[in-house]
């Protein structure tokens, strides 16, 4: 055979044997998010195998939750998705008081969706923008920044706090949004929607982009329940769930009666995407291109909900939450919920004893079941293509290593 | 499916396997015996009508009251239950199962307990007990790979125990 290819000069240059190399990317490449380290088994350009490493960034956070009341635990869950630290709270928030068995007014509930939303839209912009960074583009990071920095305003006004909130709480909120913030926040929803287009044509719809991203990292559908992935990460294979829809009956409470549809491909199309061009052809489903594109549209899908949210809350009534004590005696018993953040399922598991501290907390993090599935992904790609992939998983590291 | 009538089913399929159940917890449960683990999961993961393709989470809780005076009034006695939660996509429907273990294998500190690996049926199972294994110390068999996720690979201990101490130094790094 090889001499067959020797007598072809157009295929001789294939013919050359390499030599495989083991190369180590992270923990301190720009283009892994963070804290990750991949290692890599090469042959020339192409990536055999791709090991993560991770636990650069373990600080500890359930053990830290076995010395704590879950209200003095809040902050942690801030900074375990640091990106999206309002889903955070609320995860944790909302497992405690399934166990409390605790019942929330609707203006609390209207209050949660609205703050939610608002994280998710600033989430996924910094997810969009980071992935044109990984795939070689600035400008649609600079837009997605100064749209988020407006979130974050926003945030600041509600809380005090730009980052690490702290905000919605066991029981409710910390505080009721101040007046005129609704006006505010309707405002920034409205001027939101034109910049969005401007990433779609900046990005989505971008040739040099769809070339990188379609086709690229086909993650099955049955792989990804293998896997446990969820959110964007899911959806982008075509699974029809989400957990505002089918979750638990707690969480789908919050979203009772809003218009909002799963995004996910059904024939061909997404809901909502007949504003913008059709699927390219090169993408197939599960691909890298369908992963941003799922976040894309749960932008607007989560601007809408904010819409319906606000009215619903100046409407709403009784009080924005109830007062827990900081050291509240827990029931006997465990309770898990999940909900739905930005980057998939967060799942919260919490055991009560007795006394105001919990015997165990667990914190299922959802970047951390996206991630496991890497090592299939890259398989036989480029090297260069291994941040396209990982870019388009969106993990946080903060909360994979929590 | 009710609740009782899913155990009853699951108790004529595997008999003494299914060692217990509460239904009327926040989240109902049901507990296997740790040899009965693989073929029950293979069961629930596999039969056209239940369908459990997903491992959410698996958590480890360590019963253990390290304190003497509330160690004599506590009323269980020193185990490890091991939690796992699953999910059908196709009836939308959850489950917990439990696994009692020993805190120390045959009862000698040190020994770790062992119980056999799921990660062939669910690979989300794969991370997952390679951090239970990291954090709480159970030693899964079967596991393809059962090294250390979170912590150093030279790290010593498994922090989630109860009775776990901090070390005052690790290379170099002051510990308390």
């Amino acid at each position: 055979m090889a001499t067959t290819h020797l007598d072809d000069p157009r295929i001789i240059e294939f013919d050359v044997r390499t030599d495989e190399m083991l190369v180590n990317m992270g923990p301190q490449h720009p283009s892994t998010h963070g804290v990750l380290r991949l290692v890599l088994r090469t042959d020339g350009e192409v990536v055999s195998e791709c090991t993560p490493h991770i636990g650069y960034l373990h600080r500890c956070a359930e053990k830290i939750g076995e010395n704590l009341t879950p209200r003095q635990y809040i902050p942690y869950t801030d900074r375990m998705d640091y990106l999206a630290g309002m889903n955070m709270n609320l995860g944790w928030a909302m497992v405690v008081e399934k166990l409390l068995k605790l019942q929330l007014s609707d203006k609390a509930k209207h209050l949660r969706v609205i703050i939610a939303e608002l994280n998710r839209i600033a989430s996924h912009l910094v997810g969009m923008g980071a992935y044109g960074l990984d795939l070689g583009t600035f400008s649609p990071f600079l837009y997605a920044f100064r749209e988020r920095e407006k979130i974050l305003d926003l945030f600041e006004l509600a809380c005090g706090a730009r980052l690490t909130y702290s905000y919605l709480t066991v029981g409710g909120a910390t505080h009721d949004l101040p007046s005129g913030w609704l006006q505010k926040c309707a405002e920034f929803i409205d001027q939101l929607e034109p910049v969005i287009d401007e990433c779609h044509t900046l990005l989505t719809t971008n040739a040099i982009f769809v070339k990188r991203a379609a086709g690229l990292g086909v993650l099955s559908a049955e792989m990804a329940i293998d896997y446990g992935c969820t959110g964007p990460v899911l959806r982008g294979s075509g699974v029809d769930h989400d957990l505002r829809r089918d979750g638990e009956d707690r969480y789908t409470d919050m979203y009772d009666g809003y218009a909002f549809e799963v995004i996910v491909e059904r024939n061909g199309h997404y809901p909502r995407d007949h504003n913008y061009p059709a699927v390219p052809r090169s993408a197939i489903l599960g691909d890298c291109w369908h992963r941003f594109y799922v976040r894309m549209l749960e932008v607007m899908q989560a601007m809408d909900l904010v819409r319906q949210a606000i009215d619903r809350y100046s409407t709403a009534k009784g009080d924005y939450g109830i007062p827990v004590k900081l050291a509240e005696k827990l029931p006997k018993g465990e309770a898990y919920l999940e909900t739905e953040a930005p980057r998939g399922q967060m799942g919260f598991f919490i055991v009560g004893d007795g006394s105001p501290i919990p015997r165990r907390v667990r914190a299922r993090s959802s970047s951390f079941c996206n991630l496991s599935v890497t090592h299939e992904l890259c398989r036989g790609c480029l090297i260069a293509d291994v941040p396209a992939i990982v870019g388009s998983l969106d993990v946080v590291m903060g909360e994979i290593d929590r | 499916m009710s609740g009782q009538a899913f155990v009853d089913r699951l108790k004529k399929q595997f008999g003494d396997h299914i060692t217990g159940a509460n239904l009327e917890a926040i989240d109902p449960w049901i507990e296997v015996a740790p040899e009965g683990l693989v073929e029950v999961c293979r069961y629930l993961r596999d039969d056209p009508e239940l369908r459990f393709d997903m491992l959410n989470c698996i958590t480890v809780v360590d019963y253990l009251e390290t304190d003497p005076k509330k160690a004599a009034k506590a009323d269980f006695a020193p185990h490890l239950e091991l939690v796992y939660h699953l999910w059908s996509f196709p009836n939308k429907v959850s489950l917990v199962l439990k696994v009692m273990l020993p805190r120390w294998k045959n009862d000698v500190p040190g020994e770790l307990p062992e119980v056999d690996s799921v990660a062939g049926i669910w690979s989300t199972a794969d991370w997952h007990e390679r951090e239970t294994y990291d954090l709480s110390g159970v030693r899964f068999i079967g596991h393809p790979s059962l090294r250390r996720i979170l912590c150093p690979e030279d790290w010593e201990g498994h922090p989630l125990r109860k009775d776990y101490e901090m070390p005052l130094e690790y290379h170099g790094i002051r510990g308390r």
